[in-house]
């Protein structure tokens, strides 16, 4: 008879080894839709490779397509540390662009160094009402917050296009639904002459230092680990569990908003509703994959955007379809959830177990 | 308000609540029953979209209607085995599994229909299931055009609402199976296998979902598209608390949303030029949370839903 037994303790070289060996095991695993695809894989992994790693520009290219994953990493990782299932950072990411947009072209005409922050700050906000909503749904009415972000990311959408096609139009548009770009001195500047890569990076990167820092070490971190290991527990402790909800609520919408101001102010410069390809949803990847840990989001993000932007100039270059990158990134998730068993259990014969109990 | 009546009176309307009910019954059972046995499916979104291409496909690449179909509940069931694998014996957790099944499922289509076909502008099409013509009663006022003139996915539909509701609540399966999902150990106790029960409760309802994707490009459309699924998936989540889990209920909750969204497509060319349109888009969703937050209060949930349960440990 076997039997599974949880681990006395997790070890450090499973919460590392587990994510490593999920992300190559999903790349191994590409080879099979490339073979079914009819491409050589030894060649479509070189050319993936290539793709990220071939130039100065496709390493930028992959740093740019990271950022806005840390920030949508950061959401779920935060969120999901106390449980609370934020599956809407799509959503928000749109609201906190749409915050960047009607703030940025012109509302404000603020010259200098003002208008930054201000979108920033706004953008974020944007996005922590989006999750503040249906966590109060959650905490009054019991109503369950996977359901209620899930479908708020259809109806935000929805939204968008229809601010696009009203009062965010540009009105030297000809029409196309989409937004007036943001003002030069509410742009994020880039990094680097010529490249795309802009400084919403250094902002995800400092976000997710001081998310970690917090986390670990701080009060407010504490109670949100007490709250997401065993709320019932950290209640009869003394915390209250709704307000730390809503704390992290604010905080997890916050940062997928931030993705969307970054995706605007950073990189596209207006507001369409094709925006975003699914960042808040492969944010929740790039946090499980992560362990939930802010600094391993980071990492994690650079891993996913490497695979999507190798696999885009691998299908350039072999026209293999670069949907390739949503099945390795999807398995990767499957892998790192069947890894995150085996770390937490292990597997025995139930006769000797039964003889040292 | 004449304009309303005469929407809510005409048959054309109610013939539509029931077409775009459809999907959303086989989607409902197949969560209902995932649910009752105690596992949350959150793969449904992808699992509709896999039962969408693969009973295209199969058409398409030659086979009858009925063949699609069939394979349409194959892949589903395959992907309901996936999820049943990480959430049961492994007992990991069932919003990630589920969502990671959605995102692998459409990933899997995606890449499929790619690679079948490289390069379409406009997608191929099938012939799809006609409306049944019976005689004598697809003749009948008012109640031919809307009962009898539907196609055969709808009657499917329909009757895997009876029989849901029959093996539910009149057999000894359905027994086991509600008893899996409130009180695991009674089961295991009484010598059923706790875990046989899931898996099949998971790939049987895994099945139905794909279903109500097939009815979408089988029926409702003659093509597969990206992104055709567009939350239809999540709204099946949200009526299945609406329905507290009951067949019946549900079939209810699932023409309740198909009536809403017929009534919000005739608004929307009555009163196009006054609101947007896009707030009648919006009106579905909208109205699947609020059925959440008044169901929610008194949700009788399954005991043990998403509670993971090991063979030997209390």
């Amino acid at each position: 008879m076997i039997r599974i037994e949880p681990r006395e303790a997790t070890s450090r070289t499973f919460s590392v080894g587990v994510p490593v060996l999920s992300a190559l095991i999903s790349l191994a695993f590409a080879a099979i839709p490339l073979l079914a695809a009819g491409a050589n894989p030894i060649t479509a992994y070189g050319e993936m490779f290539k793709g990220v790693f071939g130039s100065v520009f496709a390493v930028t290219e992959m740093l740019t397509r990271a950022t806005p994953l840390i920030f949508t990493g950061l959401a779920a990782a935060l969120a999901f540390r106390a449980k609370l299932w934020n599956i809407g950072g799509e959503g928000q990411l749109y609201l906190g662009a749409m915050a960047a947009v009607a703030i940025g072209s012109g509302l404000l005409d603020i010259s200098g160094i003002l208008l930054i922050p201000i979108i920033i700050v706004l953008g974020a906000a944007a996005g922590a009402a989006g999750m503040a909503a249906p966590t109060y749904l959650k905490v009054r009415f019991g109503a369950d917050e996977v359901v209620t972000t899930l479908l708020l990311n259809f109806i935000i959408l929805i939204f968008v296009q229809m601010m696009l096609e009203g009062p965010l139009q540009d009105p030297m548009g000809l029409g196309w639904p989409q937004s007036a770009p943001v003002l030069d001195q509410g742009m994020l500047p880039p990094l680097m002459d010529r490249m795309r890569v802009h400084s919403g990076l250094i902002l995800a990167l400092v976000l997710a230092g001081l998310a970690q820092f917090m986390l670990a070490r701080s009060v407010w971190g504490f109670k949100l680990r007490a709250v997401g290991e065993n709320a019932a527990a950290a209640r009869h402790a003394g915390i209250n569990v709704n307000r730390s909800l809503f704390g992290v609520a604010l905080i997890s919408g916050g940062f997928a908003g931030l993705a969307g101001v970054s995706e605007v102010a950073g990189l596209k410069g207006y507001l369409t509703a094709d925006l975003s390809p699914g960042f808040g949803y492969t944010g929740i990847v790039v946090a499980m994959l992560a362990g939930l840990s802010p600094i391993g989001v980071v990492i994690a993000a650079l891993f996913i955007a490497s695979v999507f932007v190798g696999a885009d100039g691998m299908s350039r270059a072999m026209g293999v379809s670069s949907f390739l990158a949503d099945l390795v990134v999807s398995v990767s998730l499957l892998c790192v959830l069947v890894g995150g068993f085996i770390a937490k259990y292990r597997i025995v014969r139930s006769g000797k177990a039964g003889a040292t109990t | 308000m004449m304009d309303l009546l005469n929407i809510l009176l005409s048959e054309s309307f109610w013939a539509a609540s029931l077409r775009i009910a459809t999907p959303l019954i086989f989607g409902v059972l197949g969560a209902l029953i995932c649910e009752r046995s105690g596992v949350l499916n959150l793969g449904i979104e992808g699992i509709f979209v896999v039962g969408a291409m693969c009973g295209w496909m199969t058409v398409w690449l030659g086979s009858g209607l009925w063949g699609g179909v069939l394979v349409a509940a194959c892949a589903g069931a395959l992907f309901g085995l996936l999820h049943a694998i990480l959430t049961v014996p492994l007992g990991l957790s069932q919003h990630v599994s589920g969502l990671g099944i959605t995102l692998f499922a459409t990933s899997v289509s995606y890449f499929t229909y790619r690679t079948a076909l490289p390069n379409v502008s406009s997608p191929p099409r099938i012939e799809p299931f006609q409306a049944l013509d019976i005689p004598v009663l697809s003749d009948l006022p008012f109640l031919g055009p809307v009962l009898f003139q539907q196609t055969a996915l709808t009657w499917l539909a329909l009757l895997m609402v009876l029989l849901v509701w029959y093996v539910l609540q009149r057999t000894a399966l359905g027994v086991a199976i509600k008893a899996v999902g409130d009180n695991p150990d009674s089961v295991d106790a009484q010598g059923l296998s706790v875990y046989g029960l899931r898996i099949g409760a998971i790939v049987a309802g895994s099945a139905l979902m794909a279903l109500g994707g097939a009815f979408l490009t089988m029926s409702a459309f003659d093509a597969f598209f990206f992104g055709m699924v567009n939350g239809r998936g999540w709204v099946c989540i949200a009526l299945v608390i609406f329905a507290s889990w009951r067949p019946g209920k549900a079939l209810f909750g699932a023409l309740l949303f198909g009536a809403f969204d017929a009534l919000q497509v005739r608004l929307q060319t009555e009163m196009g030029a006054l609101v947007p349109g896009q707030i009648f888009l919006m009106a579905p969703y909208i109205l699947s949370i609020i059925a959440l937050v008044i169901a929610a209060r008194s949700a009788d949930y399954p005991r043990a839903l998403l509670t993971p349960w090991f063979k030997g440990q209390r």
